[in-house]
């Protein structure tokens, strides 16, 4: 009886499997991909807790007992990292966050079609363009000899002033390269809720009186609070990231104490020092903690009712 | 436009609010669209600059003197050639690879009533969540063998979760009358696929396309880590050896023999950032016209 029912199943499941073949042999190379390049460093992870050696490799090297976090949660170098990381993505959070938001009210009381295209295609150009480039020209122009702004300083009666090897001044041409590089590029997705809100309602409220700024405070922001909210939480969830990229072009031994954030120190004692152990496990410390943030930053953002990464 | 909003708002007459407004808008944007893009139209036109013309004024746009020199050294230089090729080879074929790759994954995806779907959309989200770090990368592209090639720039990346659900959106938002006719015919689901779908999701793989291409072709980072050898640099790392480590002079010293004057490295640099930037340049104009619907997809979705 028992064993119809299984042999009964079998046969269905087979007829059922083969009947979608094809939708399971197109998902075979993504899935390889997945498994190979996604789960296997996953488990790669577990180095973190060994004193990995080449010879022995990942299945060999003994379990050391979290040596590798101890000596983490006691080195000052790791919390000098921990601290540029959060206070670097902090800062950048709250100077950079509002920029597109402004833009992108102000491109909405753009009515000149021609005017509001061109500055649109300006200021999304520098999105394409590699953090090589921007930060090859920034680099360029921020020069102490001959460099267009500290020139510009100099012509103007001030003292030059070295923004690429100065602690002071790092955390400031982070922030400006990444304004100019994603703030124009980050008014799509308010411009994309503005266009959604109906011309009713600004009729309406000039009907009843209300004058452009009021317009403005009372149905255009309104209409892309949520969007503001959604965005901002995301961006929270995001705080453990810096970014390798544009941090390292801009890094030298003039400003490593407030420039080396995780990103970049796992890379220089990882890849470049080889303490493979030591540095899989500060990135482990680092991922752990960014995992927990982006997966509350989501959570609250579905309960806000709103657009989720999945 | 002006008759547009007169009609809209009736008898009411503009204000100082509005002229306000507008005059706040016109200028803040217009001055940001500026700032952002001035400094490329200075790398232009310094490039061409001769360099004691430079030092004279920093915005002369239209110099006394012109000079191709610095572009004749970039361009005598063996790796921006190397580069080219290399980046060349692994944006296309990475993109390539890339949007066949999704397409495959994003589809079976949407049938939700095949079973081990959600198995496969869940372990494909974990990995939005949770990554293996940077040394287990380098550890899975060392032991495969693949430091020092292409492939280490171009599988790593190949496929996304956040593309993978756009392109899964995308295809369920798709009309099904057609696939159930195809179905009913008697095409089998890969037909179907390549004869139904794909033609109406080449809107979104352009979007998608054309992203990927430029994120190959602006990446450095996973460059440094598996490329050693110099001639296996993509455009990228060639170009920051010549901005940021001083590569100018070598170049300067191989090129010296054939002329008088001493090209500056600031000229040097310059010239190779256009030499870099013009096809992404190039590619612009298209970009354009897709983004915006690519973003909209991207934003708005649930």
């Amino acid at each position: 009886m028992t064993e119809a029912t299984a042999k009964k199943r079998d046969v269905s499941f087979r007829t059922y499997f083969w009947k979608r073949r094809w939708l399971y042999l197109m998902c075979l190379p993504g899935l390889a991909f997945l498994i190979i390049f996604k789960y296997i460093p996953m488990y790669g992870v577990i180095m973190a807790f060994q004193d990995f050696s080449f010879k022995k490799g990942i299945f060999g090297s003994p379990f050391n007992h979290f040596a590798h976090f101890q000596q983490l949660f006691t080195s000052a170098k790791f919390f000098q990292v921990f601290s540029n990381s959060l206070l670097l993505s902090v800062t950048r959070l709250i100077f950079s966050f509002p920029i597109p938001i402004i833009l992108a009210l102000l491109i909405n009381e753009i009515h000149l079609k021609a005017y509001k295209k061109t500055t649109q295609t300006l200021m999304y150009l520098p999105h394409f363009l590699s953090w090589i480039v921007l930060g090859g020209i920034t680099t360029n122009f921020l020069s102490m000899t001959d460099g267009l702004i500290n020139d510009m300083i100099a012509a103007l009666g001030g003292q030059k002033i070295n923004f690429l090897g100065s602690t002071d001044w790092f955390r400031f041409v982070i922030i400006i390269t990444n304004i100019w590089k994603e703030a124009g590029w980050g008014t799509i997705i308010y411009l994309a809720g503005l266009s959604a809100i109906s011309p009713d309602l600004y009729e309406a409220a000039t009907v009843d009186g209300a004058n452009r700024w009021q317009r403005i405070a009372h149905v255009t922001l309104p209409g892309i609070s949520n969007t503001v909210v959604i965005m901002l939480v995301l961006a929270v969830g995001g705080l453990m990231n810096n970014g390798f990229e544009q941090v390292y072009l801009f890094q030298n031994d003039l400003n490593i104490a407030v420039s080396d954030v995780f990103e970049t120190y796992t890379y220089k004692i990882g890849i470049v020092s080889g303490r493979y152990s030591y540095s899989t496990a500060v990135g482990l410390f680092k991922n752990v903690i960014a995992t927990a943030l982006i997966f509350s930053s989501n959570r609250i953002a579905k309960k806000l009712g709103g657009a989720t990464l999945y | 436009m002006e008759l547009k909003l007169k009609r809209k708002r009736g008898s009411i007459h503009r204000g100082a609010d509005d002229y306000a407004v507008s005059t706040i808008a016109y200028l803040v944007a217009g001055v940001f669209a500026l700032v952002c893009f001035v400094p490329f139209l200075l790398v232009i036109v310094y490039s061409f600059t001769p360099f004691d013309l430079y030092l004279k004024n920093h915005f002369d746009f239209f110099p006394e003197r012109y000079t191709l020199d610095a572009y004749r050294m970039v361009l005598d230089y063996p790796y921006i050639w190397s580069g080219y090729r290399n980046t060349l080879i692994i944006a296309s074929a990475g993109t390539v690879l890339s949007m066949i790759l999704l397409v495959l994954t994003a589809y079976p995806l949407t049938k939700k009533d095949l079973k081990g779907q959600k198995v496969i959309m869940m372990l494909w989200i974990v990995t939005m969540f949770f990554s293996g770090g940077m040394i287990p990368d380098y550890f899975l592209v060392r032991s495969l063998g693949l430091l020092n090639t292409r492939w280490a720039l171009i599988l790593p990346g190949l496929l996304g979760c956040y593309n993978l659900i756009l392109m899964r959106n995308y295809i369920e938002g798709l009309p099904s009358a057609l696939e159930e006719a195809a179905l009913i015919d008697g095409a089998n689901d890969l037909q179907v696929l390549v004869r139904i779908v794909l033609p109406l999701c080449l809107p979104i793989l352009a979007t998608l396309g054309l992203f990927t291409i430029v994120g190959y072709w602006n990446s450095y980072f996973s460059a440094i880590m598996y490329m050693t050898k110099r001639n296996m640099w993509p455009l990228q790392l060639v170009l920051r050896e010549i901005i940021f480590e001083g590569s100018a002079a070598e170049m300067q010293a191989a090129g010296t023999v054939a002329d008088d004057n001493i090209t500056s490295p600031f000229l040097l640099r310059m010239a190779s950032i256009v030499v870099a930037t013009v096809p992404i340049m190039l590619v612009y104009p298209f970009l354009q016209k897709y983004f915006m619907s690519g973003l909209v997809l991207g934003g708005v979705k649930e």
